[in-house]
Formats: structure tokens, sequence, C-alpha cells
């Protein structure tokens, strides 16, 4: 399946773009030594118009690039650890309800609804603001939007797995209900979540950028979010604070969704094979 | 009428326990937080002594028990009242009344102007599947979905605000304009441009995007086959057949979004200056008024529950299978 999806160009190109922002991300105190946040230089530099500071300064006389540099390191860790939760806690409690059915599956979907019910957008901004900005509130706070989807995918696939006539037949054969559900079920039901992991950690990305945007991101960290919303101060005169790490996110999303389309579409046709 | 009145009734009562939920949920997740509204005021004036303190949270009643501020809250919510802010120092309910009807301007425009040109969009696209044109709409909606709202927001306000002054930078209105009827609509339209730009651009691509895929699927279908087969012609099959039953999974996907878009109108309104519904939430946080972000919580589910609604009414519409009595949101 491997082959298959690398035999698609989004594949290619999406894959290669979040390979460098991995890369990057993971060597950034190399490419980048020392604190981000430091003042290196004169403020409000151009971007080419130094060599030693190819994207320029801010303000404050801080290095562009390497803001750009570590803040890919709070965008892959947070929009991968936050679609991580959300599909472990979606998967968790979709096949706990399918299997357990009854009232107990009844009141977990109504949880599951009253989360579909908040903007996610609104619940993460409450929660950050009761428990406070840090790296794991914040992915804790993305999560919660997020892992509705995945639960009612879940679910529906244990209910409709639940009847199919092989775990009946295992069932007469007399394997145990907690081995039909581990090795026959969930082998079954969990692959479509895959599915939509792309959109998960796209909007995972997209939201801690909107968090650290409002100022509810790490304050201890350099996010893109936080860097576009410091450079508004500056929008008439220096758009380009803004503009570059805006533009940094836009091209992480739309490789995550390049990846995530190819994988889609291979699923897809394995499904109809 | 009959079956309509009572599936609405079924509906409302249906969503009552999620509702319910939900406030319990956030009233207790926000109770987890350290320093009150108490705290904030007395940072906001300059400080004050422990015994101010004490006796401002006696007042306010937040020296009480967890549970019996929890029972006092939902007693009151059934009331139709959301309590006191201490960020705003007014009554909430209608400081939500106030800031409403602006974002529900903004997202109207904005899930109106993008709905039609989305599924125009994708009908387009998904009429020759694999064509040049689809190529281009396909991947300029990808591209258009990857980019952060408020990011578009600031992009759109440096080029058509700031550089071009096609558009004012921020607002609602023009400041103490004295215009009044079709003048100030036009105003608040002509301020209202740039912010539903950035909010409906992404739903644009995302209408276009699933308009397209149910288009590219009603092609396939044996209906769609047939009627080409009569001599029917592409472009009424596309109109008449096709494009009727691509509809379907867009109006789901407009009743799904409502949410999303309430969310990213809170940026929205954050990088225009618009003095909405979202921005509430914003304050609520920066004035740690935990009555006021629980009620707009609280209004934002219950908004939710009311899209949800609508939108299978308009399922039923659109598929007669479905009936009156809805689909059942399962």
């Amino acid at each position: 399946m491997l082959r298959e999806i690398l035999r698609r160009p989004e594949a290619w190109i999406g894959g290669g773009l979040l390979l460098i922002l991995l890369l990057v991300a993971a060597c950034a105190p190399l490419l980048a030594p020392g604190d981000p946040l430091a003042i290196v230089g004169r403020p409000l530099i151009r971007p080419f118009a130094n060599a030693d500071f190819p994207l320029g300064t801010d303000r404050l006389g801080r290095d562009l690039l390497a803001g750009l540099i570590h803040g890919a390191r709070a965008s892959a860790a947070v929009g991968l650890a936050a679609a991580a939760v959300a599909m472990l806690l979606g998967a968790t409690v979709g096949s706990a309800a399918g299997f357990a059915g009854g009232w107990i599956d009844e009141a977990m979907m109504r949880v599951v609804e009253a989360f579909q019910i908040v903007p996610g957008f609104l619940l993460a901004l409450a929660f950050v603001s009761a428990l406070g900005p840090s790296l794991w509130t914040v992915v804790l706070a993305i999560a919660l939007g997020a892992w509705t989807g995945p639960a009612r995918l879940v679910r529906s696939r244990v209910l409709s797995l639940r009847e199919a006539d092989f775990v009946a037949a295992a069932r007469v054969m007399g394997m145990r209900s907690g081995e039909i559900a581990l090795r026959l079920v969930m082998p079954l039901a969990l692959p479509p979540v895959l599915a939509i992991s792309a959109t998960i950690v796209a909007g995972a990305v997209l939201t801690e950028a909107a968090l650290s945007f409002l100022g509810l991101g790490d304050p201890n960290a350099v996010t893109w979010g936080r860097m576009i919303a410091e450079g508004r101060n500056q929008l008439r005169s220096a758009a380009y604070l803004s503009m570059i790490p805006g533009a940094a996110l836009a091209l992480t999303v739309v490789a995550v969704y390049l990846l995530g389309e190819a994988v889609t579409e291979v699923l897809a046709r394995k499904r109809r094979a | 009428m009959r079956p309509l009145a009572g599936f609405l009734l079924r509906r409302l009562i249906g969503g009552v326990p999620a509702l319910l939920i939900v406030a319990v949920g956030v009233f207790l997740l926000l109770d987890r937080a350290g320093g009150d509204a108490v705290d904030a005021w007395l940072v906001s004036i300059g400080g004050g002594d422990a015994r101010m303190a004490a006796a401002l949270r006696a007042e306010y009643g937040l020296d009480q028990s967890v549970f019996s501020r929890l029972t006092f809250m939902l007693g009151r919510l059934v009331q139709g009242d959301f309590g006191w802010s201490f960020a705003l120092n007014r009554p909430i309910g209608p400081a939500i009344m106030e800031r409403l009807p602006n974002t529900l301007q903004l997202m109207g425009a904005a899930t109106g102007i993008s709905f039609l040109i989305g599924s125009a969009l994708g009908l387009i696209a998904g009429r020759r599947p694999g064509s040049w044109t689809d190529r281009l709409l396909s991947g300029g909606s990808l591209l258009l979905y990857s980019v952060p709202s408020f990011w578009l927001g600031l992009a759109l306000s440096v080029i058509f605000a700031v550089r071009l002054r096609w558009f004012p930078v921020s607002g609602i209105e023009t400041i103490a304009s004295g215009k009044t009827g079709l003048d100030r609509a036009a105003d608040v339209a002509w301020h209202l441009v740039l912010p539903v730009a950035a909010l409906g651009m992404i739903y644009l691509a995302l209408f276009l995007r699933v308009m397209r895929s149910g288009m590219v699927e009603a092609w396939g279908q044996d209906y769609a086959l047939a009627a080409r087969a009569r001599g029917v012609p592409d472009r009424r099959v596309a109109l008449n057949h096709a494009a009727r039953n691509a509809l379907v999974p867009l109006v789901t996907m407009l009743g799904l979004q409502a949410g999303a878009m309430l969310g990213g109108s809170v940026v929205i309104e954050s990088v225009f200056g618009i003095p909405g519904f979202g921005r509430l939430a914003q304050e609520a946080v920066a004035g740690r008024d935990a009555p006021l972000l629980l009620a707009v919580v609280l209004v934002s589910a219950l908004m939710v529950t009311l899209a949800n609604i609508l939108t299978d009414l308009a399922y039923g519409a659109l598929d007669p299978r479905v009936g009156s009595g809805g689909r059942d949101a399962a």
C-alpha cells in the first residue's frame, strides 16, 4: 500500500514538504543556535537586505528566520500530538460505545453530541483560559474539539462489524468476546480513522496557530501564530513580519492535505477493488 | 404543518441533554481556573486588601460551594437569565443580544456567498472531472482551504484597506456617521466585505470540493448514464440530475460547519475589530469572566443545535425519501 501511495505526485510533494518541516523542527537548535527570542540585530531589517538575517528582523531586532525555524517545532509537535490524542481518545470512546451498546452507548453518544455542538475553537479557548497556557493544555484543548469525529466513525464501524457473519462464526467456534474485539473487529474498524487523520492534523495545526494568535499559546515557545500576532502591529510598515510566518503555516497545512489526499485516494480505491 | 411542529419539538427536546452536559461541563471546567473575576477586577483597579476581596466574593456568591453555585446557575438559566458579567459590568443576556446581530450578519453573508460561489465552481469543476478547469479549481481550492482565516484577513486588509484604501481597516460601521436606513446598511456592508471574504474563503473552498466530488460520483450513477443514453443534453444532466444529488452532502456540510464558522468568527472579529459575539468570548477570557464565557459557549451550542435542526429540514426538502420526519442524526 505504501508503494501505491508513493506512486502519486501529491504524496511526493506533500510528503517531501512535511519531511523538510520535520527535519527543520528536529534540527532547530543546530540550524539556528541560541534563543530565537534574543535580540541579535538592528530592528526592522527588510527580508533579503542583510545576509546575516535573510528574512529580516522584527521590531525588537529578533531574527525572523530563527523564529520561523523554532516555530516549526511548536506547529509540528502540537499538530501531531493533538491529532494523536484526539484519535486515541476517539477510537477508545467509539469502540467502547460500540461494543457496550445499550444505555452505556446512549450515554456516551450524548457526551459526544455535547462536544459536537460546542464550537471546537471556543472550547479550546475556554480550556486554555481555565487551565493556563502551556504546551500540554494547548494539545489537550485542541484534541477535545477534534475527537468526536474519530469516535463516531469507529463506533459505527464496530456496530456494523459486530453483526458481520465472520464474527458470528468466530463466536460459534468458541472465541472469547475480548479476543473477537481485539483480533477481528478492531483491525477493520480503525483504518477509516487513518483516512481522516490528515484533516485532524491540519485542523490541529491551524487551531494552535489561532490560539497563539490570540495570545493563548505556550508563552515560552516561539510559534508562528504568535509571530503573526506580533507582526500585526507593524502591518502598515512591515507587513512581511506577519506574512512570512503565515505563508509557512499555509504551506504546512497544504502539505498535510496533499499527503492525506493521496492516502485517502488509495484507501478508497482499495475498498472499491 | 402538524408533523413539522412535532418534529421541531422532538428535536429541541432531544437536544436538551447535550446542552445540559455542556452547561455542567463548562461550569466545572471554568471553576478550575486559578483566580476569579474578583482577582481580575482588583488587578485592574490597582489592587485591594484581602477583606475587600472577601466582601466582594460574598456579594457575588463566589464564596459558596461548587454544588450550590452550579444548581443556582442552572436554575437561573432555566429562567433565561444568564447572570451578571463582571468584565462588562452589566447583565449578560442583553450584552449577547446586542452583539449577536453583527456576528449573524457576518456568518450569514459568509455562508451565503461561499455556498453560492463554491457550489457553482464545484459544479463547473465536476462537470468534466480531470479536465484542466477541474485541476485548476481543485488545486486552487486546496490552497485556499489551507490558508488560516486570520492570516488571510490580515493579508486582505494590508492589500485592500491599507494600500488600496478601498475598504475600511476595522469596525462594523462608520462611528457616529448619523446614517440611517439604506445608507447605514450600505455602510455596514462596506465594512463587512473584507471580514466576510476572510471568513468565507475557506468555506468556499470546502463547498467547492464537496460539490465537485458529489458531481463526480453522480456522473458514475446509473440514472446519469440512463439520461445520457436517452439523449438528454449534458448540460441538463449536470444541472437537473447530477447537481441535485450532489447538493445533498453539501447541505449536510453546511450544518456541520456552523460550529466551526462560529469559532472562526472569534478570530476574524478580533482581526477586523468587529464588536460581535465572538469577540465577547475573547473579552471574557481577558477579564477572567467565567459567567460570560459560559454564556457565550452555551449560546453557541444552542445556535449549533438549531443549525443542525434546520439542516435536517433542508435535507428532507431536497431528498423526498427522507420525508418530513427528517433524518435521525445518528
